[in-house]
């Protein structure tokens, strides 16, 4: 298990490759990227009805893009948006709506050159007008959308001829990947005002909207890119209980599955008919300290625990080995510019020892799990109670409702179990949750010293440097963060072998929700 | 007297399950969170019945989870009906605007969906074991009293109810010692099925992250952590699901039992 | 008759009372649990300002009452407004669930509410012999299992293995009628399984109940056969707690599958409501919690009603 960095650092450089093998060059950081789907061995057949059984659909969900927050509606988006740019599965940046980027020297001013004859499902051509609208909905200050707090380093934005021009209150140099985030799909400036009218300008058209049962797609006609969408139409199913949605893909009901659980990966990939899919992604299952409440606020405590938990059991028991082993910072090899650091073990000598160190007084320490928090997250808990005790140190387990946990049990309690999604960039990893403030520090991690290198590196353009740079920014947080980082889990799914053209990426699960994009039908 | 075959075996299950949660103590071979193994090993002398999810011995799981299942489901099945029968019958006697009064009541509690009922109980209460088992007992009691309130309205119409009344027998006396002893058998049936619906709905409340706190387990709960192995030969979550099954066939074995005795006591004027 | 349709107007208008002091309570109930809907709806990715903006959007700074006045006003007009979370038309949405709640209902009750009763009066006419309890055990099995797990075990045999049935029972408008049948199949035999050995446990009980009475030893010495004894004078007097449970059964058909629903992929009311419920979307639950309570409380109403017809002493009380 102890190589199982190195492991994932092969599995991304061999992704890395095999892509670059067929797609000839790498798309460089700024230029204009190829679009196109390389001539594989396989030829590309058009037509049918792809099937999807995915789970984390509700009722409730809508089909403004700005609200969307659980799987299925993030596969609404993808399935009928497109975004500006695209983060490939390698980590470069892919053209889609804008053609081409390009910054000023301080990485302040950012111009999108609009890509011309993209029409909606409306009938109407996508303008440069049209972006700025989208893009002013999620940032004005009156907006509800997921996407409000990565534009919130927007100054301001303008339509320069066929150019939308970002200019932003402090140079970043990862501006293009936030534009790649999923909530950000270009929707006509007539909608503003009725975001899930479900105009969209992606390859399928929404036929039947049932959210939390079903939603169809017929194909779209008029989809600029010849090389994507190649169903006559896509067909989802919401099914939130994993085991029926093993049954169905099983069954052979549907041809795509999501969310295998990994306890039962290896069992169900001995089942005819299917393939199970893993790409490691940037997700990692955590606990999580507040390091300004007691007895957190211990920094012998915190190593304490920090030293009590198991990674290799966890990865073992809770993943099956569909993960890797975290090391107690947000970041692994997934994301660009990553160094490795020693990777801290379990100790219970040490732990114990950094225990006693701490004077704790020896109550049970309440750590709050839920199911909902991560799956598995209350087995994981008990196994990490068992860790811990055998170092001496006392962990009571209570478990939460997972009705309500985000709302009242997350970012709320001080020690509890929970989920994090990653982000394409490790900037704004480092922003959103560990910035002193960041609404999500869910760790209260308050270092001036981080803010500051932080923000340098935000700004910084030299890669070599900013490697550097985030490599300290890891080891602050691994060092003295509230952050228990026990594995970083897979992209784990079942596809049917009808599927053809499945790649591997770990941006976001199925294929960063480009399945129904770029497979085929045999 | 003579206990027929299937009340013996009945008897015999009921009491060996009760046997085990009594003294899960003295007989599980290894601690319900100590974690002995791999995920899922099969059966061996080790383990005799495999490991679980996470390599916890499934035998101690079992014997715990069994102490904390029948535990509550008893408590709770005994509260229900000790509450919904007396103030069914008391409804049915009194009638008028008692019985309109409670009636409409029962009829209030049970026309909210009892899992909005126990959702918004248990997130504002701590979940403790008397919490579950009050929570659990008050719901149900709403159907017992339907129940006993409807078996009692037929009863206090008969002539020896009213013989009793003119007598000049008290309220309580007409409760307890004319319409119980006539109402038992079919609350008897009931009881033994409020009984298993109890350790049903344990499990449910678990599945909704509100039931027992890890890591302690109840049977349905262990069901439910294991359940993925099922459809792939792990038969780890299927064990629990007999232990459920078996102890609902023995306890109503022993509920069939009493319900002959009773009605044959009555000896053909009821 | 006349004391009995007065009873039916009162238990109307009692009814309609009840249905108010319902709305109440479960208002009440969704103001008490933690969180909003802002909150609910935005999850993870809530920030302080989009709270506030999503907060204000929704109408969710007005004070509770005014909320309920307001709520309480358009509901009685017949509007029950558009859901907070995706502002769909509540009575479209509700409705088609609706429809599909009690599709599956219908057809899970008319297979199991007959085969109960004539379970029950076989294994009454039979009592202590092997057909008693063959029917006894057997129902007792179905009852004890954890209805997802029956649900699971019938999806591992009749559709991963052999593949005689769909797992995905998701219906949709415009679905032929007989492919909606075969579409249900199989949660319909897991809900027929699940009700069936409580209502025919308590047939049993209840006829075994009155089986030593005066007029069925009467019944006996005329020389009737037993199954006409049981069929004819018992079942009549055993009515009341049997129309209970089976009222009880009926309702919980409407209002407690939500487990079968979600193992089945069902688009019932059962789901729709956990969902709203979890993102604290209080018109949609008011909504559903008066529906499930009309339910109730109509069916409560036809089981009292059965109840006095069925007793010659209460029709007619002296």
């Amino acid at each position: 298990m102890k190589d199982d960095l190195a492991k994932l650092i092969d599995r991304i450089d061999a992704a890395r490759l095999s892509r670059r093998g067929f797609m000839g060059t790498a798309a460089a950081f700024g230029a204009v990227a190829m679009s196109g789907t390389p001539a594989l061995a396989q030829e590309v057949k058009k037509g049918g009805i792809l099937k999807m059984g995915l789970g984390g659909g509700e009722s409730t969900n809508s089909l403004d893009p700005g609200l969307a927050a659980s799987q299925v509606p993030f596969h609404l988006c993808r399935i009928m948006g497109e975004p500006l740019v695209d983060v490939a599965a390698d980590g470069t940046l892919e053209m889609r709506i804008a053609e081409a980027v390009e910054s000023s020297a301080d990485a302040v001013v950012w111009r999108f050159t609009i890509r011309q004859g993209v029409k909606f499902h409306n009938g109407a051509d996508l303008t440069p007008a049209d972006v700025l609208a989208t893009l002013e909905r999620h940032s004005n200050k009156d907006s509800s959308s997921g996407a409000f707090g990565i534009m919130e380093g927007i100054e301001s934005m303008k339509v320069d001829g066929n150019v939308v021009e970002v200019t932003l209150k402090a140079g970043n140099a990862d501006l293009p990947y936030l534009m790649a985030d999923y909530h950000l799909q270009i929707q006509p400036a007539s909608s503003v005002a009725t975001p899930d009218d479900g105009i969209g300008c992606g390859a399928y058209k929404i036929v039947v909207n049932e959210p939390g049962v079903r939603h169809t797609f017929e194909k779209f006609a008029d989809y600029w890119d010849d090389t994507r969408g190649h169903y006559d139409g896509v067909e989802i199913t919401v099914i939130n209980d994993a085991t029926a949605r093993m049954a169905a893909i099983q069954s052979g009901q549907v041809h795509i599955a999501n969310r295998v659980d990994p306890k039962i990966a290896k069992l169900l990939s001995r089942a005819p008919g299917l393939t199970v899919q893993n790409v490691s992604g940037r997700g990692h299952y955590v606990f999580i300290m507040h390091c300004d409440t007691a007895p957190f606020d211990n920094a012998d405590l915190r190593n304490a625990l920090k030293l009590a938990i198991n990674r290799e059991e966890m990865v073992d028991k809770i993943l099956d080995g569909y993960g890797s082993v975290g090391n107690d910072t947000p970041i692994n090899a997934a994301y660009p510019l990553f160094t490795a650091l020693e990777q801290r073990k379990y100790d219970p000598a040490a732990a114990a020892e950094a225990y006693k160190k701490s004077g704790h007084d020896g109550s049970p320490i309440i750590l709050r799990v839920a199911e909902g928090a991560f799956p598995g997250a209350v087995d994981a808990g008990a196994l990490f109670q068992q860790s811990a005790a055998a170092a001496g140190i006392p962990l009571e387990i209570k478990r939460e409702p997972n009705d309500g946990y985000w709302s009242e049990v997350w970012n709320k309690q001080p020690f509890c179990a929970s989920y994090w999604g990653g982000r394409p960039v490790q900037d704004q990893m480092f922003s959103t949750a560990y910035l002193s403030t960041a609404d999500w520090n869910d760790t209260r991690f308050k270092v001036p010293a981080f803010d500051d290198l932080l923000l340098k590196a935000r700004a910084e353009l030299d890669p070599a440097k900013r490697t550097e740079m985030y490599a300290e920014l890891s080891k602050m947080v691994h060092d003295d963060g509230g952050l228990i980082c026990p594995m970083f889990n897979d992209f784990i799914e079942a596809v049917g072998d009808g599927v053809q053209g499945w790649e591997k990426n770990g941006v976001q699960e199925c294929m960063n929700g480009l399945a129904p994009h770029k497979t085929w039908l045999a | 007297m003579r206990i027929p075959f299937a009340a013996l075996i009945g008897l015999f299950f009921t009491g060996l399950y009760f046997f085990m949660a009594i003294f899960a103590d003295f007989i599980a071979p290894y601690g319900m969170a100590e974690v002995v193994g791999n995920s899922w090993e099969p059966a061996s002398w080790a383990h005799w019945l495999g490991t679980d999810t996470i390599g916890r011995d499934l035998l101690s799981r079992m014997i715990y989870g069994g102490q904390t299942t029948i535990f509550i489901a008893t408590a709770a099945t005994l509260l229900s009906f000790s509450l919904g029968s007396v103030l069914g019958f008391f409804a049915a006697v009194k009638g008028g605007l008692v019985d309109q009064v409670l009636s409409r009541g029962v009829d209030l509690m049970m026309s909210i969906p009892s899992l909005i009922s126990a959702l918004v109980v248990l997130s504002v209460m701590p979940v403790t074991l008397p919490v579950l088992i009050l929570v659990m007992g008050i719901l149900d009691s709403t159907r017992v009293f339907r129940l006993s309130r409807a078996v009692a309205v037929d009863i206090n119409v008969m002539d020896y109810v009213e013989a009793a009344r003119l007598r000049g027998e008290k309220q309580m006396w007409i409760i307890f010692r004319e319409i119980l002893p006539n109402a038992l058998s079919p609350l008897v049936a009931e009881m033994g099925l409020r009984f298993i619906f109890a350790v049903l709905f344990i499990s449910t409340l678990s599945f909704l992250g509100l039931g027992v706190q890890p890591p302690m387990a109840d049977w349905g709960g262990i069901v439910k952590e294991n359940k993925d192995g099922i459809a792939y030969g792990v038969m780890a979550g299927l064990i629990p699901a007999f232990a459920i099954a078996s102890l609902a066939i023995s306890v109503n074995l022993v509920a069939d039992w009493v319900l002959t005795r009773t009605t044959s006591l009555k000896g053909g004027r009821g | 008759m006349h004391p009995v349709i007065k009873l039916l107007a009162q238990r109307i208008a009692l009814g309609l009372l009840l249905l108010f002091a319902a709305s109440v309570l479960i208002f009440i109930g969704t103001q008490i649990l933690p969180g909003d809907v802002a909150q609910s709806i935005l999850g993870q990715g809530a920030t302080p300002e989009t709270l506030a903006n999503l907060r204000a959007e929704l109408g969710l700074n007005d004070p509770p009452l005014t909320r309920y006045l307001n709520w309480l006003f358009a509901a009685m007009q017949g509007d029950l407004g558009t859901a907070l979370t995706n502002g769909q038309d509540i009575a479209t949405s509700m409705g088609k669930r609706l429809g599909n709640t009690l599709f599956l209902a219908f057809w899970a009750a008319v297979v199991a509410v007959p085969t109960a009763i004539i379970l029950g009066l076989i294994a009454v006419r039979y009592q202590g012999r092997w057909p008693d309890r063959v029917i006894s055990s057997i129902t007792l099995a179905t009852v004890s299992v954890p209805e997802f797990l029956l649900g699971y075990i019938a999806i591992f045999f009749l559709s991963v293995q052999f593949r005689v049935l769909p797992s995905l029972a998701t219906v949709y408008d415009g679905m032929p009628f007989w492919d909606k049948l075969y579409t249900i199949a199989l949660p319909v035999i897991v809900l027929v399984l699940v009700v069936l050995g409580h209502m025919m446990r308590m047939t049993r009980a209840a006829i075994l109940n009155v089986m030593q009475s005066p007029y069925v030893e009467t019944a006996e010495l005329k020389g009737l056969r037993k199954f006409t004894i049981i069929a004819r004078h018992a079942l009549p007097n055993a009515i009341a707690p049997v129309v209970n449970v089976v009222m009880l059964n009926l309702a919980y058909l409407v209002v407690g599958v939500v487990v079968v629903e979600v193992v089945f992929v069902y688009p019932g009311m059962g789901q729709y409501l956990v969902d709203h419920v979890a993102k604290r979307d209080v018109p949609v639950v008011q909504a559903c919690g008066l529906v499930f309570a009309a339910v109730y409380i109509g069916l409560n109403l036809v089981a009292d009603v059965v109840s006095i017809l069925a007793n010659p002493r209460l029709r007619h009380p002296k």
